[in-house]
């Protein structure tokens, strides 16, 4: 009976298709890679779009928002290069290596590429088409997923960066990967891959910027033992934005990330992250501010397949006018992974009457030896703690705006790179100095 | 000795072996040709006696049952179903026992444990009395008086409560059964509660009039006019404006009980300013120490809390069956209107226990609060799954939530998944759970003082189920809680 609905095809479902069929031959990677791409594009011409009746796509059903698919992004001009250059983000004044793509193509000549021992960062359609080992070995490798999304990344994924950071490196300064994109609306595939080895250390922005776009980007991150990495991911006034992280984390190691969604017609972040080796300490966190019909949905898998690891995930949500805000976290436990320590926490501020928070934390344990938790509250501010500000002369919008930043605040002080925390705070601060 | 339930695990030879090799001890004339079909219906129904209407709403179930498919969303494994394989009318005959000696020596001892007396221990065995009414015995055992069922009933009637089987209710009370029965579990709600709508056995009809507060715990009535009511079951009870009822059902010792698929539904609606508390114990059998057999429990339960300021209660204790698949549910309607929800969910051996309840916030300041309280022991798979939600009308909604798991062993799971959905900023939603083991401190502070593993295990374990206990009538509380003990017996050293 499913079988049957499927073969009716919505619009964007019978663009995608048409849009592989089309560029199929084009698309970079031969032999494996070509047949990965052949495999992940049935996948997801067999199951379609995701929508509400899939579990981890229960309140963002993606077959009814998207009403049409974009045309594949072409190669960028030299106009939207331009624009790209200087273009200014919130995160603009960081000391950081900047490497810049434009319509989801790398950009070299916009892009600071000069050499620093232990870093080698390349394209990732080059690196496609080249057959790089790195990637023939990692690419659709790193964590195991049905998710039609992701099919639908690996079937079309065009460009991306390449990293690779080598045992023991730690990087000088902060990567910045700036996507930008022309005024043109299209669909964008991004797929990256980072890999960080033994000991390497790095701190990895990814910023995505108001656009028109259709942008579906998946990151396979694999943090070697003993590493210490901070990925933060921004996305600003994005149309309609998936991304999925996909992370692999070895033993001792150090990983935190970041998504901070600042407003967005449809925004969905997949997190899928394995600890693969005892002892790794991983903070998993996020923040979203949405007002008008703006929807957000950040989506967790914690799989902690190695015992002894601890991690702790905290999304907040500021959600004003209609907007919706999503948080689901699974964490899993598997059998063997005595003395997990697991800590999640979701909290949503609701400071208009429409708007929707939506929660669904879950646990699935299997281990008896473990620690694990989750709290989750949804609510509007605290009358009492208004009350306290404006018994002291703070008129009622001032007060509200410092009860929101200290809400979202919270969070985003957990990020320990001072530069991004500062300009984080400044972006929610100014987003409430907007808000009317 | 394996991690089994030795509660239940005593009516292993009696149940599920006989029900392997049929039921040759029916009665011919009560029974209905093997499997389902419109003639099934049309024979319990006539077997009932019941109104052309009712037959009607059950064909009009089962036609509609046809259409649905088994839900598969639980975290529960078990083999196909082969609904065609039952009989749906021909509750089991049991195989009457003349004497204590008869019965099983496991049984009496478990019996011994949770202090049941011995006359009272008849009844629960199935031990028949020469004249074979088993009833009789328990009045003579329970309350020592022969009169005192006539007693309660005359009791009832003076305060204008109407309490009886809900068969006999569709044929004396057909208005109160045609405004109610389906009103809160629609016949189409889930594939389940259709098929229980279609070939309902019996249950039971409880209508509190108008400002009248039942004069007994509903339970105590229950107990001693247990009759078998079947594998699915079929329970209305109605507080009119004002009225209050505490409704017990199970019983804290082991029922034998050879049918092994169950779907009940529950009903309840509180009309303005009434309040009904629902309490249950289950344990029902679990299956043997390889996860052989077994109970599969689907229930659907489900409280409206229709008028103003009226307040459902749910409380349970699951120790049994193998499969449970049960979301004790309110829907908070009428303004001021509360929802609780207290349960305790033990699995042992391979029992899989998917509950939870559902928490659906419409009114303006409606309250809940859920307190569940999971324990995983052995091999099995103890989930809580459980909905809170608020509508955008539903101002001033609040929620607290506290779920926590124990795991006892390395070979169980503990799974917690919540849905909290508000759409109002008035709402205040708050939701925790923690899963852990017990504390080795307070296990070796016990040992310590000279009690044995399981001692310390069962002291330790009625600590965290503490705040549920409280909530259990009385008279069953006590008796809850030695069940606990029992129910994690082998389950450490």
């Amino acid at each position: 009976m499913t079988a049957d609905l499927r073969t009716i095809k919505t619009p964007a479902e019978q663009a995608l298709h048409d849009a592989y069929a089309e560029a199929r031959a084009n698309l970079p990677g031969k032999g494996a890679l070509a047949k990965l791409r052949e495999d992940a594009f049935r996948h997801f011409d067999a199951t379609g779009l995701p929508h509400r009746r899939i579990e981890e796509w229960k309140y963002t059903d993606l077959r009814a928002l998207m009403r049409d698919a974009k045309p594949l992004a072409g190669a960028p001009d030299e106009a939207a290069k331009a624009r790209a250059k200087n273009a200014g983000s919130m995160v603009a004044g960081l000391d950081c290596r900047r490497l810049v793509f434009v319509d989801g193509v790398f950009a070299p000549e916009l892009s600071d590429l000069s050499s620093e021992q232990g870093l080698t960062v390349g394209s990732m359609a080059d690196a496609l088409a080249k057959g790089d080992p790195l990637v023939t070995a990692y690419v659709g490798k790193t964590i195991e997923t049905d998710d039609a999304i992701v099919a639908l990344n690996t079937a079309l994924m065009g460009d991306g960066i390449v990293i690779r950071i080598s045992a023991g490196a730690t990087l000088r300064r902060p990567i910045l990967i700036d996507f930008a994109s022309s005024i043109q609306p299209s669909s964008i595939f991004l797929r990256s891959l980072i890999v960080i080895e033994k000991g390497g250390k790095a701190l990895i922005v990814e910023n995505h910027d108001a656009n028109a776009s259709q942008i579906n980007a998946a990151l396979e991150l694999v943090v070697g033992e003993g590493a210490e990495v901070d990925y933060v991911k921004i996305a600003r006034g994005q149309t309609i934005h998936v991304g999925t992280l996909m992370a692999s984390v070895g033993a001792q190691a150090k990983f935190n990330t970041f998504n901070f969604t600042l407003g967005g017609a449809t925004v969905r972040n997949q997190n899928l992250v394995r600890f693969d080796g005892q002892g790794t300490v991983s903070g998993i966190r996020g923040a979203t501010l949405l007002r008008a019909k703006e929807h957000a949905d950040n989506t967790l898998l914690i799989d902690h397949a190695a015992g002894a690891c601890e991690s702790r995930e905290q999304f907040r949500s500021v959600l004003d006018g209609e907007s919706s805000g999503v948080f689901q976290g699974k964490i899993i436990v598997r059998p063997h992974a005595q003395k997990t320590d697991a800590k999640m926490s979701s909290n949503a501020l609701l400071i208009s009457d429409d708007a929707e928070a939506d929660n669904k934390p879950e646990l699935e344990i299997f281990a008896d030896d473990v620690q694990c938790g989750h709290g989750a509250t949804a609510g509007a501010l605290d009358e009492n703690q208004k009350f306290y500000l404006m018994a002291r002369g703070i008129p009622e919008k001032e007060a509200d705006a410092l009860l929101i930043q200290a809400f979202v605040g919270e969070v985003i002080d957990m990020i320990a790179h001072e530069g991004v925390r500062d300009a984080l705070l400044n972006a929610a601060a100014e987003w409430l100095a907007a808000r009317d | 000795m394996p991690a089994v339930q030795e509660t239940v695990d005593q009516v292993r030879r009696i149940d599920v072996d006989q029900y392997k090799f049929g039921f040759e001890t029916l009665i011919e004339s009560d029974k209905a040709p093997k499997g389902l079909s419109e003639d099934t219906i049309r024979f319990i129904s006539a077997k009932k006696n019941e109104p052309d209407w009712m037959l009607a709403w059950r064909l009009e179930a089962y036609r509609r049952w046809l259409t649905m498919r088994e839900p598969t969303w639980a975290r529960v494994n078990y083999p196909k179903i082969d609904y065609q394989s039952y009989y749906y009318y021909a509750a089991p005959k049991k195989k009457a026992l003349t004497s204590l000696d008869e019965v099983d020596p496991e049984i009496l001892r478990t019996y011994e444990k949770l202090g049941i007396p011995l006359r009272e221990q008849e009844i629960l065995a199935g031990v028949e009395k020469a004249d074979g009414t088993r009833s009789r015995v328990a009045v003579d055992a329970v309350f020592d008086s022969v009169s005192v069922a006539t007693t309660f009933k005359e009791e009832l009637k003076k305060a204008g409560v109407i309490f009886m089987p809900i068969s006999e209710a569709i044929r004396e009370h057909p208005e109160l059964v045609k405004k109610y029965l389906g009103s809160v579990v629609p016949v189409t709600d889930n594939f389940f509660a259709t098929l229980n709508s279609a070939v309902f056995s019996d249950g039971s009809f409880v209508y509190v009039p108008e400002g009248v507060r039942c004069p007994m715990e509903l339970s105590t009535y229950f107990r001693i006019n247990e009759k078998n009511t079947g594998q699915f079951e079929r329970t209305l009870i109605i507080a009119d404006k004002g009225g209050y009822v505490s409704y017990l059902e199970g019983c804290t010792a082991p029922m034998r009980d050879e049918n092994q698929l169950h779907a009940a539904v529950v009903e309840l609606v509180a009309l303005e300013n009434a309040e009904i508390k629902y309490s249950t114990v289950q344990n029902w059998y679990p299956g043997d120490a390889q996860g052989r057999g077994g109970i599969f429990n689907f229930v659907t339960k489900r409280g409206d809390c229709r008028g103003k300021n009226s307040k459902i209660s749910w409380t349970q204790v699951e120790t049994g069956s193998a499969i449970t698949w049960k979301y004790p549910s309110c829907i908070l309607r009428g303004d001021n209107s509360r929802g609780e929800f207290y349960s305790i969910a033990i699995s042992n051996g391979h029992q899989q226990v998917d509950s939870g309840t559902k928490m659906l916030h419409l009114g303006k300041n409606t309250t809940s609060r859920i307190i569940s309280k999971g324990i995983a022991a052995g091999k099995s798979n103890n989930t809580y799954r459980g909905r809170v939600f608020a509508h955008q009308k539903a101002k001033g909604a609040r929620n607290f939530t506290n779920c926590d798991s124990l795991l006892i062993g390395d070979q169980c799971g503990a799974h917690t998944v919540p849905y909290i959905e508000a759409k109002n900023s008035s709402t205040i939603f708050e939701h925790e759970a923690t899963t852990s083991k017990i504390s080795e401190d307070m296990l070796f502070y016990c040992r310590q003082r000279g009690m044995s593993a399981e001692e310390a295990t069962a002291l330790v374990v009625n600590g965290f189920v503490k705040d549920v206990l409280q909530q259990l009538p009385m008279e069953f509380a006590v008796e809850a809680q030695k069940l606990i003990s029992i129910s994690l017996e082998g389950s450490v050293g």
